[in-house]
């Protein structure tokens, strides 16, 4: 059943398997070619902490997704945490280093409430966050009860908008968050817990994984970014407003799914999810550079997701096909 | 018999990247017979019914039906000519009621409404020829696999069947439910219906086939009268070589008892008490919905536990989930491996350490040198055939699979194993390796319980036989007394 993949399937593999870094490095160049302004440092830099706090929160989304849940509530976590953030250093004068700790806090909270009601309430995630996202949003509506918060400290603009050497910090921070990211899935027993989750829940329950724990902590992890992107969207913003981070999550979904993130769970890299990222900064920038209106942006957004993940799909179900053939012929 | 031939298949030829699937197959079905059709796993019967159903495209070759020949074949056509396949994984929609399953796609009268009136009578008359009892309201999802798939079976009536093929239609069914199966069948056949039956048990081609046609490795093999052949025969047919299912028996006598279940309840089961010693294969027998598999689960710590006591190793313990279960050395290989066993996305390795990666991590950090060390020991070991431990669970056959749930069990480290039908959909050729290793692990002290609906597997294997009857204990049979009849009627209750 064994047979040497002819040299035309061993090309479309590697055109499968690397089709986002594909359509990615087909962008570049096509931008490259058309506008001058394009491949420059400044422009890339710009491009890459435009998408920083997307890439963040996928990361987060995508620990959610390869565990077979789905999380819509990020924006709403962020805009929760980051009026709560707001109010703890305007209106109480809250210092900045036990304040970001504990909207890290309130942020893994959140999280926690999200994983709590899916295991105690047995319902969908999508459906669950689909409430708690309401919830969420609501509650930091009502406590910022419609004002722009502002007057934080100076030293507070290091974290959206400071720099270390050349570097703006949200790339930083989100280079190590992937890192981390990273490891955990690739290289603790942990991140197999994740990926058994999404594969096949019960066969990971009957192999001894506490799956409720197991689904709690991925929405903790979840809940977790999202705040450190809350404390970085907020000093880069430096008012707090209720419309700071709102929708953010479907930017991130986008992300990952044009990363090969399986929506059924159980699949996904964090090397996929940032190129995700990276072909939705590169839309946005060249858009932006040839004065493309937004809603045309939109659109394009939009077509090139159903693309990516219509080809992907496309070649996953003839690859199952021949698989399946193969077997039970 | 009749001779008039109905469908004719020639040459049938298809090829998948690597593998000829179909090596220029044909033979003749005759009107009105029982054509059994036998081949390992991977012998072709797959790709050769789903030819014919027009699920695939063929890559050369002629089916002919009723004189008419065909060389590309679609479902639609199929249907119309009369063909029908019963899968193994049913085709119902669990949420509507039988009349509607029965039904589903054609319309019953010229309204645009749904005639539930006359589906519900038409559906009643199919029942009234079968002899047997379903409210056609019945929600599908309400009924037994047995129950099922006559629903199945009768949705094809409905629909004019001239030629029914049914893969392994017994899998999901006990001896009695597959003998009524096979009234039905019968019955079929006198209609006319030409019945092409699927099956890797033997002895239910000698119950019911009138030819029985052998594929292996994608080639016909040969066709044989029913009466004038033999299991002997056949299974040398089969493995293009001579080959019996033989049972090894135990070598040293059984140890200490290792698990004790005492008037444990739970899960639909009652007051269910045994014991199992080390290096004995305790056998586990019943009806569909005795309460094996429940039973299973409760002793697992997969399901709630209601009443009584586990005691392992001399000491009660406490197994309230599968976590606690494994603690205590019980390891349990699922009846429905692809559902509850297998990571099938994953690869071979990573499906056989992963109830162990936690105990192989340091700081978190699985050890993945020691972790490939011990997927390829029992790789090797117990001989599962993949090119490599990166290989996708889901690129091997159902053999191979099994032997990877196993696999996992083993890396365990598990004391007391339960296997619940361990064989189920697999080859002879597999088959005699998982009874060559299930008796080699008894031999190493290893206390196993063993669920099957294979009487014939059960009898040879087991050391010792409790049957369960309705979610209760009926008996306990020692070796000396092993009979089929015995534990039938154990089984039905009727002791």
């Amino acid at each position: 059943m064994t047979t040497k993949p002819s040299f035309s399937s061993r090309i479309s593999g590697t055109m499968k398997k690397y089709a986002p870094q594909m359509i990615l490095i087909f962008l570049v160049v096509l931008f490259s070619i058309m506008s001058p302004n394009f491949m420059t440092f400044n422009n890339i830099r710009l491009l890459i902490r435009q998408v920083s706090f997307v890439a963040i929160s996928a990361v987060g989304l995508m620990f959610v997704m390869i565990g077979g849940g789905i999380d819509l509530s990020i924006g709403s976590q962020i805009i929760l945490t980051n009026i709560v953030l707001s109010i703890m250093m305007v209106d109480w004068h809250v210092p900045l280093l036990i304040a970001i700790p504990l909207t890290l806090v309130l942020g893994t909270i959140l999280g926690i409430i999200n994983g709590i009601l899916c295991i105690k309430l047995k319902i969908h995630p999508l459906i669950i966050t689909l409430g708690t996202a309401s919830i969420y949003k609501g509650v930091g509506y009502i406590i910022a009860s419609s004002r722009n918060i502002m007057g934080f400290p100076d030293i507070f603009r290091f974290f959206g908008q400071g720099y270390i050497g050349p570097m703006p910090v949200p790339i930083i921070i989100m280079i190590i968050v992937a890192l981390i990211g990273n490891f955990i899935l690739v290289r603790t027993y942990f991140g197999r817990y994740t990926f058994a989750m999404g594969g096949n829940e019960e066969a990971a329950r009957l192999a001894g994984v506490n799956t409720n724990r197991m689904k709690v902590t991925l929405f903790a992890i979840c809940g977790f970014i999202s705040a450190i992107t809350s404390v970085l969207l907020l000093s880069r913003v430096f008012a707090g407003q209720v419309s700071t981070g709102a929708g953010i999550e479907f930017d991130c979904l986008t992300a990952a799914l044009l990363g090969g993130v399986s929506f059924k769970g159980g699949e996904g890299t964090i090397f996929g999810l940032i190129t995700g990222v990276l072909i939705i900064g590169v839309l946005n920038n060249a858009m932006q550079l040839a004065s493309f209106p937004d809603f045309s942006q939109s659109v394009v957004k939009g077509v090139v997701l159903l693309a990516a993940v219509g080809f992907d799909t496309y070649q996953k179900n003839r690859k199952a096909k021949e698989t399946i053939a193969r077997v039970t012929a | 018999m009749n001779t008039k031939v109905v469908l004719s298949l020639k040459d049938l030829t298809k090829r998948y990247p690597g593998v000829l699937a179909l090596n220029h197959v044909s033979f003749d079905l005759l009107e009105g017979e029982v054509h059994a059709l036998l081949g390992e796993n991977g012998a072709g019967k797959s790709t050769l019914i789903k030819a014919v159903a027009g699920a695939i495209d063929l890559d050369g070759g002629i089916i002919t039906v009723d004189g008419q020949d065909y060389s590309k074949m679609t479902p639609h056509l199929s249907r119309s000519l009369g063909i029908e396949v019963i899968y193994q994984e049913f085709n119902l929609v669990p949420a509507l009621s039988v009349a509607e399953n029965i039904f589903l796609g054609d319309r019953t009268g010229r309204s645009p409404l749904v005639d539930f009136k006359t589906m519900k009578s038409k559906a009643r008359e199919i029942f009234k020829l079968f002899n047997v009892d379903i409210n056609p309201n019945t929600l599908v999802q309400d009924l037994s696999p047995a129950m099922q798939q006559v629903v199945e079976i009768a949705k094809a009536v409905s629909k004019n069947v001239k030629i029914l093929i049914m893969d392994e239609p017994s899998a999901p069914l006990s001896v009695s439910e597959v003998e009524n199966m096979f009234e039905i069948i019968r019955h079929l056949k006198q209609k006319g219906v030409t019945v092409i039956y699927i099956s890797h048990r033997l002895e239910e081609v000698f119950k019911i086939s009138d030819r029985v046609t052998v594929m292996r490795d994608g080639q016909y093999v040969a066709t044989r009268l029913t009466k004038d052949t033999n299991r002997k025969e056949l299974i040398s047919l089969m493995v293009g070589r001579e080959l019996k299912e033989s049972y090894p028996s135990r070598s040293n006598p059984p140890g200490e008892i290792a698990l004790e279940v005492k008037n444990l309840s739970g899960n639909g089961d009652k007051d269910i008490s045994f014991s199992v010693r080390k290096g004995e294969i305790l056998g586990i027998s019943g009806l569909v919905g005795a309460g094996r598999t429940e039973l299973a689960m409760l002793l697992f710590g997969a399901v709630p536990i209601e009443g009584g006591e586990i005691w392992v190793e001399g000491k009660p313990v406490q197994i309230q989930s599968p976590q606690d279960a494994i603690q205590q050395g019980i390891g349990l290989l699922t009846e429905d491996r692809k559902g509850q066993g297998l990571f099938l996305e994953m690869g071979v390795g990573w499906n056989i350490s992963f109830p162990i990666v936690r105990k192989l991590s340091k700081y978190g950090i699985v050890d993945t040198k020691t972790e490939n060390e011990i997927a390829e020991k029992y790789k090797q070991r117990i001989n599962i055939k993949t090119p490599s431990l990166t290989q996708r669970v889901i690129n091997l056959s159902g053999g191979n699979q099994q032997k990877v749930v196993l696999a996992k069990s083993l890396a365990a480290e598990s004391d007391i194993l339960i296997f619940d039908e361990p064989t189920r959909g697999i080859d002879v050729g597999a088959k005699q390796e998982i009874y060559n290793l299930m008796r080699e692990l008894a031999n190493n002290g290893i206390a196993i319980l063993m669920i099957s609906s294979d009487m014939e597997e059960l009898l040879g294997m087991s050391d010792r036989i409790i049957v369960l009857c309705e979610g209760r204990m009926a008996g306990e049979v020692n070796k000396e007394q092993f009979s089929q009849d015995y534990i039938l009627d154990l089984a039905s209750g009727e002791h």
